[in-house]
């Protein structure tokens, strides 16, 4: 191994030069990194009804789309695990949930909703545990020339779940 | 009423950390000790006082108190006790009491130390504790309270509230909605705790370098006094991270263990400021030098621990652990950014005086190294700030939201995790102060040379993947330095001691536990990473639906399926279980049982996989559908994750060794020392 020299090494000019064009350089490739993974790796995170705006813009583009699930539309397939459901527009605007009666509520209309945007998934897969009626689907993937979400990716959250209302089991008192 | 003494203490809790934060500043300004003493004996009360008001929530939610919201929403009759106990952190307003719990106990065993020459830290120490502690206290006063309870209006409506609003008449619920079905799990049971220790006890060094900062004590008494504390932090949070990985791979069924959510990434960037923090303390401690950039990264650290609380506690973004949504978000917020921008304003104000005590010599030298080895992990948080702030930036300037998935932390992180591997071969091999190329790669090539053995045997047994090749072959470079490390330690000893090698070897690393205790987490590390490009690099999977006595195949396992058995159990699941006979290269390995939980009360369902597992693999099988009534047909998905278990293995290494750092005898030793030098003197 080689010795523990202690000495008090003084800075000169090409050292401290040395050690700022290193760093420098390491910092440039982290940047490079963090914005050629960025670029690679986007997705665009969407309402049902800017889906709908957009159009052909964002055919064959990595998507992110977050709607209400209509559970009466959930067909799933055993043999193919094909899963097909539609979700319905919620708004994306947490300010917004907030004033229509927070994000269970919101789905909750927008299920209800007949005139409320709706898009069809397509998900092959097993089916997920979350997936129900009136849960919050966050589908990643690409919009088919059909109109149909192809989704490679399922993220579902039930607002209901964690502190939700309490069961109405009133016995007065 | 329980309830109400619980708030009560809460708020006198309340009370008492904003007088000790008062009084041990102005204490302290204004040189009164007899007032630092007073805000001491505050800070001394708040412990009791928030273990009241936790025992209170305890014995309500044992007690089946479900008139108080929060019992209701997080229990129910059909959970066993120990999960009744456990559910004072299974939600939002409960898991901030228990945060303030750790941190008043936390601050009070650091006053509870022996100070004599660090007297003017312990005003200060109050004053950035207890004014944490305040914050957190006040969000659960006034924001999210656990000791709310239920109330009816007249017209039928639910509303919740301290004291009964007029108009109302109180609601007495039989049962509560229980908490999350995929929570009720060992392993999440004492996730978040191990978390949480983690988060709070970072928050002790950071009191401790402010109290440095506004005293001008310039030295690195502070990080000596925080040492323990800081590994105890890392180690908490390490664990908390590794049990949460488990956790996602034994119950959320998706075959993986780490998924890149934005509060898995919350967790994980204290950890990465604390890894960075500790090891750049050593280079303070050795060379006197970064102290500015050690008071940065702690000042980092916190912020970032108050952060992560806030990213679990806030619903910004979207994420697969979200709670429900809540007020305090702007509170955490501005809560982060006064902390934050009050002590950078501090460490500005004192830039001059931690003038280093020397210069980075040679590009080589071990404390360049460090310094690198510090670039890297904030490269890396960077990333992961940027991953998980990018949807906001985006929104911000665009006003389009876009998001990036695990393939862009995949990727930007993927180089910088190799160039650490590469260092933490090279560190140890480098010397303090000036060091040459020609030095470092004397000791260096041979080393590179032979760690070549790993990757070629690899090759010549049919791994191909470039990727793979190289990191194995870093993994097999540190493993072989790290080894070699301790074989010239050993060695010395042996020799200098006249001692046996083994017990040159034991005593080397006992006496010197920080340097080896971290050369093990190295070999954990090396582990973990074994396994981890394991399962990121040669996963594979498929999925079939089978009828009764089919089979399915993946690599050299096959599945056939048995039978399916479906039945209610008395805790209120339905339970579809299926047989699976496992066999590789066809021989019966034996009988696995995937299985399909479904939560009546909750209406959630829950899979658990049927897993093999071996040192060599994981044989994962999900029961993911079957035919209810023929329960002929059933669809399983199937992963094979080679490696999987160094992962694990390397987890317990990592932890026991992280233990082994940081096990206190070392100071005693030192003051044993320091007594029979003392003792040697007086004879002499």
């Amino acid at each position: 191994m080689a010795e523990k020299t202690l000495s008090r090494a003084e800075p000169t000019s090409a050292g401290r030069t040395k050690f700022i064009i290193g760093g420098l350089l390491i910092v440039a490739a982290i940047v490079y990194l963090i914005a050629s993974s960025t670029q690679a790796a986007a997705q665009y995170y969407l309402t049902v009804d800017e889906l709908k705006d957009k159009g052909d813009v964002v055919a064959g583009r990595d998507l992110k789309i977050s709607g209400a699930v209509d559970g009466d539309s959930i067909q799933y397939d055993v043999q193919t695990l094909t899963l097909k459901f539609t979700i319905a527009n919620v708004p994306a605007d947490l300010n917004q949930i907030e004033q229509e009666g927070g994000l269970a509520e919101v789905l909750h209309k927008a299920v209800a909703d007949k005139s409320a945007t709706r898009l069809q998934v397509v998900y092959i897969g097993p089916r997920p545990d979350l997936l129900r009626d009136e849960a919050q689907a966050i589908v990643t993937g690409r919009l088919g020339a059909d109109g149909v979400f192809q989704a490679d990716e399922l993220l579902l959250k039930c607002p209901t779940r964690y502190e939700a209302e309490v069961p109405a089991q009133v016995q007065g008192g | 009423m329980l309830a109400n003494l619980g708030y009560f203490s809460l708020v006198l809790t309340f009370v008492a950390a904003l007088y000790g934060a008062g009084a041990a500043a102005y204490g302290a300004v204004r040189r009164r000790p007899a007032l630092v003493e007073s805000a001491r004996h505050a800070m001394l009360l708040t412990w009791p006082l928030v273990t009241l008001a936790s025992l209170s929530i305890i014995a309500l939610l044992v007690g089946r108190h479900y008139e108080v919201k929060y019992v209701a929403a997080v229990t129910s009759n059909a959970m066993p006790t120990y999960l009744k106990v456990t559910a004072l952190w299974g939600g939002q307003a409960g898991s901030l009491v228990f945060w303030s719990w750790l941190l008043s106990a936390f601050a009070t065993a650091a006053s509870l130390r022996r100070w004599e020459r660090d007297r003017e830290f312990l005003p200060w120490v109050i004053v950035v504790t207890m004014i944490t502690l305040a914050f957190f206290i006040s969000l659960v006063i006034f924001f999210e309270n656990p000791f709310q309870r239920l109330w009816q209006t007249l017209d039928g409506r639910q509303v919740s509230a301290l004291f009964q609003p007029s108009g109302t008449i109180p609601l007495f619920p039989t049962d509560g909605q229980g908490l999350n079905p995929l929570l009720r799990h060992p392993g999440m049971v004492i996730h978040p705790p191990m978390l949480y220790l983690g988060f709070v006890s970072f928050v002790i060094p950071y009191a401790f370098a402010i109290a440095a900062l506004v005293t001008r004590r310039t030295d690195d008494r502070w990080i000596r006094i925080t040492r323990r504390w800081t590994l105890v932090a890392w180690l908490f949070l390490s664990l908390g991270l590794i049990l949460g990985g488990r956790w996602a791979y034994d119950v959320l069924g998706w075959g993986g263990y780490w998924g890149w959510d934005p509060v898995e990434i919350a967790a994980f960037m204290p950890w990465l400021t604390g890894t960075a923090f500790l090891h750049s303390v050593m280079i303070q401690e050795k060379r006197g030098m970064l102290k500015h950039w050690n008071m940065l990264l702690i000042i980092l650290t916190y912020s970032l621990v108050i952060f992560g609380t806030f990213l679990t506690r806030s619903g910004v973004l979207s994420s697969v652990h979200a709670f429900a949504q809540s007020a305090i978000g702007p509170m955490f917020f501005g809560f982060i950014g006064l902390t934050f921008v009050v002590s950078v304003s501090l460490l500005m104000n004192r830039w001059g005086e931690l003038r280093g005590e020397n210069h980075l010599g040679s590009v080589f030298a071990r404390e360049s190294l460090f310094l690198l080895n510090n670039l890297l992990f904030m490269g890396i948080l960077v990333v992961c700030f940027w991953g998980v702030l990018f949807p906001l930036i985006s929104e911000l300037f665009t006003g389009q939201k876009v998001t990036v998935g695990p393939p862009f932390y995949e990727r930007a992180t993927g180089p910088l995790w190799v160039g650490l591997l590469f260092l933490m071969g090279v560190a140890p091999l480098s010397a303090y102060g000036a060091t040459s190329w020609r030095s470092l790669g004397r000791g260096l090539w041979k080393l590179l040379l032979l760690s070549l053995i790993v990757p070629a045997a690899l090759y010549f047994s049919g791994v191909t993947l470039a990727g793979a090749l190289i990191g194995y072959w870093l993994i097999g470079f540190v493993a072989i330095v790290t080894l070699v490390e301790f074989w010239r330690g050993a060695l010395a000893r042996h020799r200098r001691h006249a001692e046996s090698l083994p017990l040159a070897f034991w005593r080397m690393a006992i006496r010197n536990r920080r340097r080896y205790g971290g050369y093990i987490i190295h070999l954990g590390v090396v582990l973990m990473a074994i396994g981890i490009i394991g399962i990121e690099m040669f996963q594979t999977e498929t999925q079939g639906t089978l009828a009764r006595g089919e089979s399915l195949s993946l690599g050299r396992y096959t599945l056939t399926y048995e039978s399916l058995a479906q039945f209610d159990t008395a805790d209120g699941r339905n339970v579809a279980r299926a047989v699976v006979q496992v066999s590789r290269d066809g021989r019966n390995l034996g009988d696995l049982y995937p299985r399909r939980d479904f939560y009546y009360a909750s209406q959630q369902p829950m899979t658990i996989p049927g897993v093999r597992s071996s040192l060599q693999d994981d044989f994962y099988v999900l029961l993911v559908g079957w035919e209810p009534i023929a329960q002929e047909g059933a669809t399983f998905k199937i992963y094979h994750n080679p490696a999987v278990n160094f992962v694990w293995m390397g987890g317990l290494i990592f932890i026991a060794a992280t233990l082994l750092a940081a096990w206190p005898t070392r100071e005693f030793d030192g003051l044993r020392e320091a007594a029979t030098a003392r003792a040697v003197v007086a004879r002499a």
